[in-house]
């Protein structure tokens, strides 16, 4: 059985960073532009080449527009594990879908490309030359052609044992380029504000892709700091908002996070940071409140709450508490109130953001949040439930050889009817993960120290 | 603080409830500062507000009359309908002031056109 006519084979070439992020990336985005994602998509895993089946070409160039995960799509015309494959698999490709693009009023370039393995000029031209079977009609212009092949050669993931030979060969029409320059030019480096944990530019745009976020959303960030993961957001035409409890950080105040820079300059502040990259205009309103203690009226506002909750490491957990429990440390605050802080339990923390995420997202809306693991003792199961919430990916970050972060991302499915009714249920869906409090006793204990110190000495 | 935000923020204060919505704005500062108009930002977030709040928040900030207290059923087509949406939402900022709860009178200030929406644990709920 031949596949459905319909969908046209794509060759995906992916960049050979954040690997287990890139299925859910690429997942997403095929859903938000209308695109299914079948069981006959050709995934080889850690691979930086992919085969997809995609209705459209269209949905694969909305596709490059969003991806930092891949790097370019081609409309594959041919595959083989061998030349001689590949040349048969060519001529078995339908002539009427060739001819246009190599029609001899246009101008074309063939390009190679290889992973793994570096071919010399020579080698080159032979495989180049090796194509004349294919009838190209049109000239070849080097530096701007309409029509851009590519031979792309596989030598495998092992740099210490490279074959001899290709372990698969593909031949394509380029189609585009994916968005791996925005990991530069949004780099943290050049932001005009940011604090201690500022998400690096390519994590906080793959954040914005799994949570399917598009153009006129409203997306908000509970914990939103010095508003890091709302530019993705804005960057793609989404409305943003967020709130965070410290005072200061959201006027842009005290200490600066930077080296050489004691204190905030006067126009550090999450606005400004839209405005470096002109997205002022999305920026909706940031405030000062306790994510513990949500003020706002009951409504389904948010397309997408994407957001790296505070686990106490490099920014403390607070929630606001009454003045007895804090005797000293109190922030200087010039409001004639002054709310204090205390720890927030990490597994309180995420109970609220699930029971916020279902109770304000609209249906198919997504939250994606990072939630901290002692890598020793996890398990799946203690990633938190709600039964309002379908888990859609789980991908981990490695910080230390003992720790990691693990990005969560899950899609409202059902609606949200009474808080009291989830009560009962909600503690044996997050007794797994109580544990989780001591992550940070856990992490400060001087316990992955002294594994990584011993793990160094036995390697010596 | 713009009014799309405000529409949508309800005082917290321990009891109050439902009746905590519509935060009562006092304001000794207002800017207008412009933003690209972009009505299918304004149809979506439309069906989203409350209505007869917004009205009553723009015409408190003096714009009296210019939105209708009814929602007319053909307003997506209305441009000029939209426009004025769209700058009561968007453009019409509290920038100094205090926002009142309706219920219990707790004042939460504006500063620099950022609420201060945080309260004491006895005045929360839990």
């Amino acid at each position: 059985m031949a596949l459905p006519s319909t969908l046209n084979r794509y060759l995906l070439l992916l960049a050979q960073e954040h690997l287990e992020f890139r299925l859910p990336e690429i997942k997403s985005l095929l859903s938000l532009f209308g695109g299914r994602f079948s069981s006959h998509q050709e995934i080889h895993g850690n691979s930086p080449f992919w085969i997809l089946s995609i209705p459209s070409e269209d949905i694969a160039r909305n596709l490059m527009k969003r991806t930092v995960c891949a790097k370019s799509i081609f409309e594959l015309w041919g595959h083989g594990k061998s030349p001689e494959e590949l040349y048969n698999s060519l001529k078995s490709y339908p002539m009427e879908k060739m001819a246009p693009f190599l029609h001899s009023d246009t101008t074309y370039k063939i390009k190679i490309h290889t992973f793994n393995k570096t071919l010399t000029q020579e080698e080159k031209v032979k495989r180049i030359d090796a194509l004349e079977f294919l009838p190209f009609e049109g000239k070849v212009n080097l530096k701007d052609p309409q029509h851009v092949f590519s031979i792309l050669e596989d030598y495998g993931l092992d740099p210490n044992h490279i074959p001899e030979k290709p372990l698969n060969i593909y031949f394509g029409r380029w189609i585009a380029d994916g968005q791996r320059e925005l990991i530069e030019s949004y780099s943290v480096k050049k932001r005009h504000f940011i604090g201690n944990t500022s998400m690096d530019a390519g994590l906080s745009f793959i954040m914005a892709n799994h949570g399917k976020v598009k153009e006129n959303d409203i997306v908000f960030d509970p914990f939103v700091g010095t508003g890091g993961l709302l530019i993705p957001s804005a960057h793609f035409g989404a409305y943003v908002c967020g709130t965070d409890i410290d005072y200061n950080t959201i006027h842009g105040l005290g200490k600066a996070s930077r080296k050489n820079q004691k204190w905030r300059g006067p126009d550090e502040n999450i606005k400004a940071n839209l405005r470096q990259y002109g997205l002022e205009k999305y920026y909706l309103d940031v405030l000062i409140a306790d994510a513990s203690k949500p003020s706002w009226r009951k409504g389904l506002f948010f397309d997408a709450i994407i957001t790296d909750p505070p686990y106490g490491i490099r920014e403390s957990s607070r929630k606001t508490g009454s003045q007895k429990e804090i005797p000293k440390g109190i922030e200087k605050c010039p409001e004639s109130h002054i709310p204090v802080s205390f720890n927030y339990h990490l597994s309180d923390m995420f109970i609220d953001l699930l029971n916020f995420a279902a109770e304000t997202l609209v249906l198919g809306g997504r939250l994606v949040y990072w939630l901290p693991v002692y890598i020793p003792e996890y398990m799946e199961e203690i990633i938190p439930r709600h039964p309002c919430l379908k888990l859609i990916s789980n991908c981990e970050q490695r910080l230390s050889s003992h720790t990691a972060r693990r990005l969560i991302t899950m899609e409202k499915v059902k609606d949200f009817e009474d808080q009291d009714q989830y009560s009962h249920l909600l503690d044996n869906q997050f007794l797994p993960y109580k544990g989780l409090n001591s992550f940070r006793e856990k992490y400060f204990s001087g316990v992955t120290k002294r594994i990584a110190k011993e793990e160094k000495s036995s390697q010596e | 603080m713009k009014l799309l935000t405000h529409n949508l923020l309800s005082s917290h204060v321990l009891g109050v409830g439902p009746q905590g919505f519509l935060l009562r704005i006092q304001a000794t500062e207002i800017c207008v500062s412009p933003m690209d108009f972009n009505p299918n930002f304004v149809r979506r977030m439309i069906p989203k507000m409350e209505w007869t709040a917004l009205v009553e928040a723009a015409e408190s900030r003096g714009h009296l009359s210019e939105l209708p207290r009814q929602l007319e059923e053909s307003y997506e087509k209305d441009e000029d309908f939209l426009r004025k949406v769209h700058h009561i939402l968007l453009e019409v900022e509290v920038v100094e002031g205090t926002l009142q709860c309706p219920e219990s009178g707790r004042l939460f200030p504006i500063s620099r056109g950022i609420p201060n929406m945080l309260l004491s644990d006895e005045e929360a709920t839990s």
